[in-house]
């Protein structure tokens, strides 16, 4: 087995709040293969976004704070780096693009600009040689006249364009590793698939590792090759995409895939949604998070924290009664 | 039904057959663009529905589908006259306590009195649960608040009425006095649900209501939807973007880009034989929650973006994005929405079957 390229262990992210602790990751540990397309699913508030922010060091103290874990990316831990050393890791090897490309870009600066301050900030060139990188990589991502564009303000681009320039930037220094926080969902679906499809013809071509955060099942279905599902801070179910999408083996998992209305499928009268809502994390319940909103909750469950296992059909869930419940085999009842 | 949808513009009263609760005619929405500080001058207009027609049957869910800016929801609020319609008429007919039918009214010829009766009948509820409840009204004055308006029962009869309504939505009747901020998003959602429903509407436009909530809620809300429907026989006007929402709950589907309708018809015919190139974009670009099916769909990649509505191309609007655009045609002559199967509408020159989903 080779080095993992991002290997995080038991990462807990904590906010305080004036009504308590916010646990907002607790206790979440993966690792990420170079080249590896992983898909980080799971509704709001599950802890998706604070992870990724967690692994850039982007939790600002002291409102929010890293309480305990490592992140080793590459052989070093990130969360023992001195500050300039991170500067260099962010946005140079480890890349992110986030959901709402006209706050992420500056509005008074030129395209151009933002680029080329990038690439000088992180490569050794001169000034001239990264305007035609920036200009090359405008390309790359499929901008039209890249050349007189880099002129432009963010305002004069759309959505998707505006997208597909903070994938030039955050590629621009060759990443070993794309964080994509809701990449695409602010945008329309046909621009989706745009930008999907070139976020595949990248990272495939350049070898990139890709975390890609999504509320979106469906995305991540044509995109990741492994998939970890969170739940009020943790992940509840990892594997690869087929073993997640056909066989689920977590209630919670089965429960979210129940609930989606699929373009494929002819008229079901009713979803399988899950009832109640998720539980609060400052004070989350003693046993599996999930517990209460589970049709299969057993006196176990309510009083002991599931761990991430291996199950025999080769994922690893956080279930008490995974080896027990036949998910797959079990009617659709609806529940509400 | 063949060619009824454009029947009837000109004259001042519509006979309608007795299943259709609605017929739109020929709506137009401008908005105008003005210039200049302290005298505005008008300059141009963006026609965000530009004549689209359309009926919705009783019972039935219509659904209105397109991408952001394609005026989905400047036509419901156009319906409604929450939005001044710029021409075009908009035709209810409505059906009374006892099963007969009304005579069809023109909502949006309508003066005050007689819309504020229409307003009974013809309900909506919002995307943004958020901003659609006023934050210093508790639950109660919110859902009882359409029945005071509309003088509707004492004070006695709105408390039971409100309590009722929450059970109806699956919320505790106990949570009457507390406020919106209380409430998770779904739970808000069910509460202007709970708020359209209080004077019993026949017709409910539902503009995007399950855009703002996580996939779980999504479903709850969605199963509540239909119970209600079946419960009390209710119309609905679904708006969406998310086309796999749609196809769950329509029973038509008519499919908008900037302004127009370019197709419509029942929801099997859409999804397994849409004609119109931009529902073919449309449907092929929707991701299925499944790798295996994923690896081998066909995606149609559309080039550029969705043209300005102040400035839409000549000929058919799809012209600019078409990768069956032909110039000298497409580009010149607009497609007339058009009957090519029985029921089923198409405004394109160039029209073709495709499996996609």
């Amino acid at each position: 087995m080779p080095e993992p390229l991002l290997d995080v262990e038991d990462l807990r992210t904590y906010f305080s709040t004036e009504e308590g602790v916010v646990k907002a990751v607790d206790g979440v540990s993966f690792k990420v293969n170079a080249g590896e397309r992983r898909g980080v699913v799971g509704e709001s508030g599950c802890g998706k976004s604070v992870t990724a922010m967690s692994i850039m060091r982007l939790i600002e103290p002291p409102a929010g704070e890293i309480v305990t874990g490592t992140i080793t990316f590459d052989g070093r831990d990130l969360l023992k780096l001195p500050e300039a050393q991170m500067q260099r890791v962010r946005g140079g090897e480890i890349a992110m693009i986030f959901q709402d490309p006209m706050t992420a870009l500056n509005p008074v600066y030129t395209i151009g600009d933002q680029l080329i301050e990038t690439i000088l900030l992180h490569q050794d060139v001169s000034k001239s040689e990264a305007r035609d990188i920036a200009i090359d990589i405008l390309g790359d991502v499929h901008i039209p006249h890249a050349k007189n564009r880099m002129e432009d303000y963010p305002h004069q681009f759309s959505g998707g364009m505006r997208q597909r320039v903070m994938i030039a930037m955050g590629l621009s220094c060759d990443p070993k590793l794309l964080i994509a926080d809701e990449p695409t969902t602010a945008l329309d679906v046909t621009t989706q698939a745009q930008i999907m499809s070139l976020m595949l013809e990248l990272a495939e071509q350049r070898n990139t590792a890709v975390l890609l955060i999504t509320h979106d099942l469906g995305v991540v279905a044509g995109f990741c090759d492994t998939i970890q599902v969170m739940y009020a801070g943790s992940i509840v179910e990892r594997g690869s995409a087929v073993e997640i999408f056909n066989n689920p083996q977590h209630p919670y998992t089965w429960g979210l895939l129940g609930s989606m209305t699929r373009l494929d499928e002819v008229h079901r009268k009713r979803l399988n949604s899950v009832r109640g809502a998720p539980p609060s994390l400052i004070n989350p319940p003693k046993g599996c998070r999930f517990a209460p909103r589970c049709d299969f909750t057993k006196q176990i469950c309510v009083e002991a924290l599931p761990i991430l296992r291996q199950s025999p059909e080769g994922q690893r869930v956080a279930c008490h009664r995974a080896d027990e419940l036949d998910l797959k085999n079990l009617e659709m009842e609806p529940t509400l | 039904m063949s060619d009824t949808i454009h029947q009837g513009v000109t004259s001042g009263s519509q006979s309608m057959p007795e299943d259709v609760i609605l017929r739109v005619n020929h709506l137009v929405k401008e908005f105008p663009i003005n210039r200049g500080v302290f005298i505005k001058k008008k300059v141009g207009a963006v026609q965000a529905v530009s004549d689209i027609s359309f009926q919705v049957k009783r019972g039935e869910t219509l659904g209105l589908v397109g991408e952001s800016g394609c005026g989905k929801s400047t036509a419901a609020r156009s319906v409604l006259r929450l939005l001044e319609p710029t021409s075009g008429e908009v035709w209810f007919q409505g059906q009374s306590a006892d099963g007969s039918i009304d005579a069809p009214v023109d909502v949006a010829a309508a003066d005050r009195q007689v819309l504020r009766g229409l307003r009974r009948e013809l309900q909506i509820v919002f995307q943004d649960p958020y901003a659609s409840l006023n934050p210093r009204m508790t639950v109660a004055s919110i859902i009882a608040e359409p029945m005071t308006v509309h003088g509707i029962g004492d004070a006695a009869e709105r408390v039971e009425k409100v309590k009722h309504l929450l059970e109806v939505v699956g919320l505790s009747p106990e949570h009457t006095n507390r406020y919106p901020h209380e409430f998770s998003g779904g739970q808000r959602q069910r509460i202007g649900v709970a708020r359209a429903l209080a004077l019993n509407p026949q017709f409910m436009i539902l503009d995007e209501p399950v855009s703002a909530l996580d996939v779980s809620i999504q479903a709850q809300v969605l199963n509540l939807m239909q119970d209600l429907q079946d419960e009390f026989g209710l119309t609905y006007l679904f708006i969406a973007h998310d086309l796999s929402v749609v196809r769950h709950i329509s029973n038509r589907v008519a499919v908008m880009y900037l302004g127009k309708i370019v197709e419509m018809t029942d929801r099997d015919t859409l999804y397994d034989r849409p004609m119109h190139p931009y529902t073919h974009a449309l449907l092929s670009a929707v991701p299925i929650p499944d790798p295996v099916v994923e690896v081998s769909r066909k995606r149609i990649i559309l080039e550029g973006d969705i043209p300005s509505p102040a400035n839409p191309p000549p000929g058919c609007r799809f012209n600019t994005r078409c990768p069956k655009a032909e110039a000298g045609k497409c580009d010149v002559e607009e497609p007339p929405l058009a009957e090519l199967e029985d029921g089923h509408w198409v405004a394109c020159h160039f029209p073709e079957i495709m499996q996609l989903v």
